[in-house]
């Protein structure tokens, strides 16, 4: 009972924690990727825009997919979407509830990059430079024969010689940072007391017992998931044995009864019997391939009585008069 | 509970993430030589895209082909495309699938490289600066009373910084490009993203059965060549004791009998077992040419996925000829009084 109570939790917190432990390394990646990513605005007028709300968007879509790709809930999601019916009902609850889950780990890492871009500046002022007017600042190039537009493009590009004397660009660059990191906080702050409202108000709108009883679930058929995984490779490894042991003594010309010594001889059989049982039975191609057939389109109802209630021999000690000595019982 | 978990987490951890980890070494290593790598444009015409590009694809072929070799499943997948069929029939799903697992994990490195080499932006920089149309970059006059050639010429000195006088023309030029390159490497970056999403979390909606069969099937073949080579070296191990304790045997003759013999009534419970099991291990193979059609069979005839049941109930009982080999005796040679019975015909009930 101890046991089994430690190898549930290690499946429930190894699940969780996993997912939560990638989703902040995603979030991390991002940040390293930004600081590490070259960002090289155009400086010309029809490009600057163009490839500022690229890097602002693309890169956050990415690390969605990726967010979504690495979560193990994902996959029992989809499964328990799209299989079929067979003994055991759907509950959609669950479906939503995995939905949910994925999703919100999913959108860490390109809020992530989203605000590290905003809070930095660079691309805001890529973007909006052209927007500025230049009459709010002093010291406005005017003798290299460029027209406005194209000069307030190139304040993103600080080795730009047009630039060299003067502070306009990065009065510049300073106000559109200053809008830039303005419009970060506002977005960090209204993330935040979403999620801070929302955690306050959900009691109130949901019925507390049915969320007990999804989330309960949820982790079973990921539990669930991993131990069939486990017990078809602890399957194949002893399948695998007796298949090569079988060829083995298949060879042999002359024809020798194999048979398993009796118990009182040697605990060979005891050992024999033990991986019998692990086969539980399935030692065809055919079988093997009925049983995950069977797996998933007819996925066994949600009740144990059978196997928790399976009969076990007990021995019970009497001596002569009846009484009894020792008993399993 | 405890011994099975962690078996199976060796087994799973042995093969899946030991492929991880030599695909994120590789990855890294792929990340590495591109910034150790010191790029040098040409800087001539006719050789600038051909440099440029060549060092955008070569690379990559050459990490996809060292990924093939590095991975173990390779030499499986081949040794199960290539055997005769035998009495095991032949799946092409698991080979399709073997396939696409060891292609996915060595796409891994040539795509790093490229991405890396696009958001850098050296390569295309190389590759595609005679085609730019510098009147867009700011003052060109030096350009108006030039041919055809000396322009191409020009333009193709661009990457390299100390050829090219006209700084501000070779840097908006340069900026210009690089941010094409970036472009195109965010794209490469989202399209590979997507089609990994699309087939990891899409799949499932189709195939789920099938690859659920074939994920086994495949693991089955790998985990069943270790287990044949492991029980090829148990047999031989076993093999060669039993072969040197004969010669030792027939060599010495009486003496070593006897010593057998008196130090086998002080502790004939330890060598008799030991020797016993070695014998199962033998597992009745005893000859050299036994062995050679034993290992030639495994790969021209693999047997049928189906397990005999050992045990034998009432019914089957009674077809037994209780047919009891002496074959193990050939031990001790010419000693009627050391003669051990090993095998013999039992009725078993099943209570």
């Amino acid at each position: 009972m101890e046991r089994l109570k430690l190898v549930l939790q290690y499946f429930q917190s190894n699940s969780e924690s996993i997912s939560n432990g990638i989703c902040i390394v995603l979030a991390l990646v991002s940040v390293k990727l930004y600081t590490s990513f070259d960002f090289n605005c155009p400086c010309l007028p029809q490009y600057n825009k163009l490839y500022s709300l690229g890097v602002m968007t693309v890169p956050p879509i990415i690390f969605f997919f990726l967010g979504v790709l690495v979560n193990r809930h994902t996959g029992v999601m989809m499964d328990e979407w799209m299989r079929p019916v067979g003994n055991r009902s759907k509950n959609p609850a669950v479906v939503k509830y995995l939905f949910s889950a994925m999703l919100q780990r999913a959108l860490l890492a390109p809020m992530v990059w989203i605000l590290v871009t905003l809070l930095d500046g660079k691309i805001f002022i890529c973007a909006f430079s052209v927007s500025v007017d230049p009459g709010l600042f002093s010291g406005v190039p005017n003798n290299t024969g460029l027209d406005v537009i194209r000069i307030m493009a190139k304040v993103p590009c600080k080795e730009d010689v047009i630039f060299q004397n003067s502070s306009f660009r990065k009065a510049v660059s300073r106000y559109v940072r200053c809008y830039s990191q303005a419009v970060g906080w506002s977005i960090l702050l209204f993330l935040i007391v979403l999620g801070a409202m929302g955690r306050l108000i959900k009691p109130c709108f949901e019925d507390h017992a049915a969320f007990l009883q999804t989330r309960y679930w949820s982790n079973y058929l990921d539990v669930e998931q991993k131990l069939f995984d486990e017990t078809c490779v602890l399957h194949a490894r002893d399948f695998a044995r007796k298949c090569v042991v079988q060829f083995f003594e298949d060879m042999t010309e002359d024809s020798i009864l194999h048979l398993p010594h009796p118990p009182f001889i040697s605990n060979v059989s005891e050992r024999w019997e033990e991986e019998e049982e692990r086969l539980h039975g399935v030692t065809r191609q055919e079988q093997m391939d009925q049983l995950l057939n069977k797996w998933y389109y007819g996925k066994p109802e949600l009740d144990v009585t059978r196997i928790a209630h399976r009969p076990r021999p007990c021995v019970t000690w009497q001596d002569p008069g009846g009484r009894t000595l020792y008993s399993d019982v | 509970m405890d011994k099975f978990r962690m078996m199976f987490q060796f087994l799973q951890s042995n093969q899946e993430s030991f492929m991880n980890g030599i695909c994120g070494i590789m990855a890294l290593a792929s990340a590495q030589m591109y910034s150790a790598f010191e790029f040098s444009c040409p800087c001539m015409p006719e050789y600038n895209y051909t440099y440029g590009i060549g060092l955008l694809v070569i690379p990559p072929i050459w990490f996809f082909l060292l990924g093939f070799v590095l991975n173990n499943n390779v030499s499986v997948l081949a040794e199960e495309w290539k055997r005769p069929t035998g009495s095991r029939t032949k799946d092409p799903t698991i080979l399709r699938y073997m396939f696409c697992s060891i292609t996915q994990r060595s796409l891994i490195a040539p795509a790093l490289w490229v991405s890396v080499t696009l958001m850098d932006g050296k390569s295309f920089l190389c590759a595609f600066s005679i085609n730019l149309d510098i009147e867009k970059f700011g003052n060109s006059s030096f350009v108006k009373g030039m041919s055809e050639t000396e322009k191409i010429r020009l333009l193709a000195r661009i990457p390299c910084k100390d050829l090219f006088e006209h700084q501000e023309i070779r840097v908006a030029a340069t900026r210009y490009i690089k941010c094409i390159s970036q472009a195109c490497g965010w794209i490469f970056l989202l399209m590979m993203t997507f089609t990994a999403f699309l087939i990891r979390a899409i799949r499932p909606c189709f195939t789920q059965a099938a690859f659920l069969k074939t994920k086994y099937w495949s693991h089955y073949i790998d985990i069943e060549r270790k287990m044949f080579d492991e029980t090829c070296k148990e047999h031989a191990k076993s093999f060669a004791k039993v072969c040197i304790h004969q010669y030792f045997e027939n060599i010495s003759g009486e003496m070593q009998s006897l010593h057998c013999h008196r130090s086998g009534q002080d502790d004939s419970g330890d060598e008799g077992e030991d020797k016993r099991s070695d014998e199962d291990k033998l597992l009745g193979i005893r000859a050299q040419d036994d062995m050679n059609k034993v290992l030639w069979n495994w790969h021209t005839s693999k047997p049928a996925l189906a397990l005999r049941k050992d045990q034998m109930d009432g019914e089957n009982s009674s077809k037994l000829n209780g047919k009891i080999n002496e074959g193990f005796n050939g031990f001790a040679n010419g000693h009627a009084h050391e003669t051990k019975k090993r095998e013999w015909a039992v009725y078993y009930s099943k209570v």
